[in-house]
């Protein structure tokens, strides 16, 4: 069990650099740099395009700079003695070429104001909207399914079958923009543009739309499978036993159901970040999803590599964890 | 006595058949059956006729469509449509510059099915090729193949769609076939590794099986065995994972006009008019709703469709 723990971490690493090249490659081969012109519009001297490039390594052969950004070629200090750029591998995620002054770790993970948490910076905001559909989404699928699954082609079966469906083709800001309508327009119950983040209004229906995909899915999946459960012969005789339908249903049939529900939770994670891309865009929330949509109009690269990268990660070693539980709960999977 | 084998093996055991008196039926194969069964599910020949309703009119969009894509007309900015305005010869509308909404989108129909097919055909060449060929030559080439698909499948599909959309647009090849070539590339290139794993899965299985142990007695060549035998057994999951790839297409193509990097204009496709419609999401709420109702029926078509097929399509169902 430990060595199968040890040799999916150890994949991990080849599958980051194998992600940054990749992103770094593509970077590389979008025609225009980020200095072509000011902020103003107006195209940049040449002079000062120089003078940009040289400090942020720009000129330097590509093969180099990958190796700068990573942090495994040290460059050069600046007048303090203190190393201008770390690399990643210490933390330290680049400087942003739109906003000038600001990095992109800074910008990921600062708060918008002195003294705010983690939680108000974009990364926060973000990672709450991630949570709260992920909530959303199990705490409506699975006992949705698990009904439908006992109520077996009844009204309520089809019912919950059709609506999943519904759910589960539709995708998150399709949805997004029926409910803003029917709820924003036609109800006139939620606000039409979030005035501030603070309060819990704004938050229903993004939340609603990244997690109501994934309530779809989870209800499909544990209506099969707890229907394929239910006919086994171990419960069968645990009815002939005696037991009581909801004591069967909790001691036995549950936990065998839940097994491929946890397979599905790295994917899971995977779908609510790059569904905040678009939600977030739609509800013009102030999190990193909607940065990185925008980052990418702005041609601001070190934010492009910087996101991707943090994104690739978090979603590698959520499908990790999926793993190693996974072979935790049924202990066939590991000895492969 | 000789008999033919194919045509007189059918009339023979007709004969003797209802010479005992017994009932005679139709020898059914395993795809007649398959198909009765999809078409007892409703829900799945609704699907299939939404999707053939669109494809119709998708083909026959110049006859259909009452203007074209791109004609503005600059005095008939924001007209409603003819529920509001009682004036039929814009029947949902224009837009911001004044182009007939029903027009765009009936022509956004052939982007939409398109972009669902191609990259899935693509994906299903590229996945179905090195399945086959890894599952069947199996040791060195099938191990570095599956490490490679290792690596795509942890790769975040849409993610890196985005990423190589915007990074390749303005290039030469971002601006093939008004952009069509590199999203087709985005969506493909990202999505053949599911593929190549269940068809190498079913290949693996099937490789033990004794008619193709049969075939290689008679002297049948690989390529022959991989043609001839594997690809016709595998074709049961493969076109059900087919079915549930069009929809995450569409929605990728959706998805990435949406934020900007598909499709470019002035085509029209559904996610384009998905980003214009947003400005005017309060007043003209036409603009956004008919295309978003649009993709939402034929996703909706898809998956029931690809659900009725995989159920009709599994063996094991007992009837």
């Amino acid at each position: 069990m430990l060595q199968f723990v040890f040799r999916r971490t150890l994949w991990i690493i080849p599958v980051l650099i194998t992600i940054s090249l990749i992103t770094f490659v593509m970077m590389k081969s979008t025609p225009g740099g980020p200095f072509d012109v000011t902020s103003s519009g107006r195209d940049m001297p040449k002079e000062t395009q120089e003078l940009l490039m040289r400090r942020y390594h720009l000129d330097e052969p590509d093969w180099k700079q990958y190796l700068i950004y990573i942090g495994a070629w040290p460059t050069g200090n600046d007048a303090a003695g203190a190393p201008i750029f770390k690399g990643v591998l210490q933390g330290d995620l680049g400087p942003s070429y739109q906003y000038k002054g600001r990095g992109v770790t800074d910008i990921i993970f600062a708060p918008p104001s002195v003294g705010g948490s983690l939680w108000e910076s974009r990364f926060g905001r973000t990672a709450t909207l991630g949570i709260f559909g992920f909530v959303f989404g199990v705490a409506l699928g699975l006992p949705l399914g698990i009904l439908a699954a006992v109520r077996h082609n009844t009204w309520l079966d089809y019912v919950s079958l059709f609506v999943s469906t519904l759910f589960v083709s539709t995708p998150g800001f399709v949805l997004a923009i029926f409910l803003m309508i029917i709820f924003g327009l036609w109800l006139k119950w939620l606000p039409i543009a979030a005035r501030t983040w603070n309060t819990w209004q704004p938050w229903l229906l993004p939340s609603f739309c990244l997690g109501v995909g994934l309530s779809a899915f989870i209800a499909r999946l544990t209506r099969a499978t707890m229907l394929e459960v239910l006919r086994q012969d171990y419960i069968r005789t645990a009815r002939a036993k005696g037991l009581s339908q909801n004591l069967i249903l909790i001691r036995h049939a549950l936990r065998n159901s839940m097994i491929p529900v946890a397979t599905v939770l790295g994917p899971a994670l995977a779908g609510l970040v790059t569904g905040s891309f678009f939600i977030e865009s739609m509800f013009s929330f102030p999190g990193m999803g909607r940065m990185f949509v925008q980052a990418i109009g702005q041609r601001d690269y070190s934010v492009i590599l910087g996101t991707t990268l943090l994104y690739a990660g978090l979603i590698a070693v959520a499908n990790l964890t999926v793993d190693i539980v996974y072979a935790w709960l049924d202990p066939r999977i590991s000895y492969k | 006595m000789t008999q033919s084998v194919a045509g007189r093996q059918a009339v023979a055991p007709r004969a003797s058949a209802a010479a005992l008196g017994m009932r005679v039926t139709k020898p059914r194969g395993l795809w007649s059956d398959a198909w009765a069964r999809l078409l007892k599910n409703r829900m799945a020949v609704a699907g299939l006729g939404t999707i053939c309703f669109f494809a119709v009119i998708a083909i026959f969009a110049p006859l259909v469509a009452p203007y074209s894509m791109n004609d503005q007309y600059h005095e008939k900015v924001y007209v409603g449509p003819v529920w509001q305005t009682g004036d039929w010869s814009f029947i949902l509308g224009t837009d911001a510059v004044g182009r007939d909404e029903l027009s765009r989108l009936i022509w956004g129909s052939r982007i939409s099915l398109i972009v669902g097919f191609v990259p899935v055909a693509i994906r299903l060449v590229l996945g179905g090729v090195i399945g086959i060929v890894s599952g069947f030559i199996g040791g060195r080439l099938d191990n570095f193949l599956m490490r490679i698909a290792d690596v795509f499948y942890a790769i975040p599909d849409i993610l890196f769609a985005i990423i190589m959309s915007a990074s390749y647009r303005d290039t030469w090849f971002g601006q093939q076939m008004g952009g069509l070539l590199l999203l087709f590339s985005a969506l493909a290139i990202f999505g053949w590794e599911g593929l190549a794993r269940l068809i190498r899965g079913q290949v693996l299985s099937l490789k033990q099986k004794e008619f193709i142990e049969a075939a290689r007695t008679l002297g049948a060549t690989d390529a022959r065995i991989m043609w001839k035998h594997i690809v016709p057994n595998t074709l049961a999951p493969v076109i059900v994972s087919l079915a549930f790839g069009v929809p995450s297409a569409i929605i990728g193509e959706a998805g990435l006009s949406f934020i900007g990097l598909g499709v470019r204009p002035p085509t029209a496709s559904w996610g384009n008019m998905l980003q214009d419609g947003l400005s005017s999401i309060y007043s003209q709420t036409t603009l956004i709703i008919a295309p978003a109702l649009c993709v939402a029926l034929l996703l909706l078509a898809f998956t029931f469709l690809g659900d009725g097929l995989r159920d009709a399509l599994d063996p094991r169902m007992k009837q």
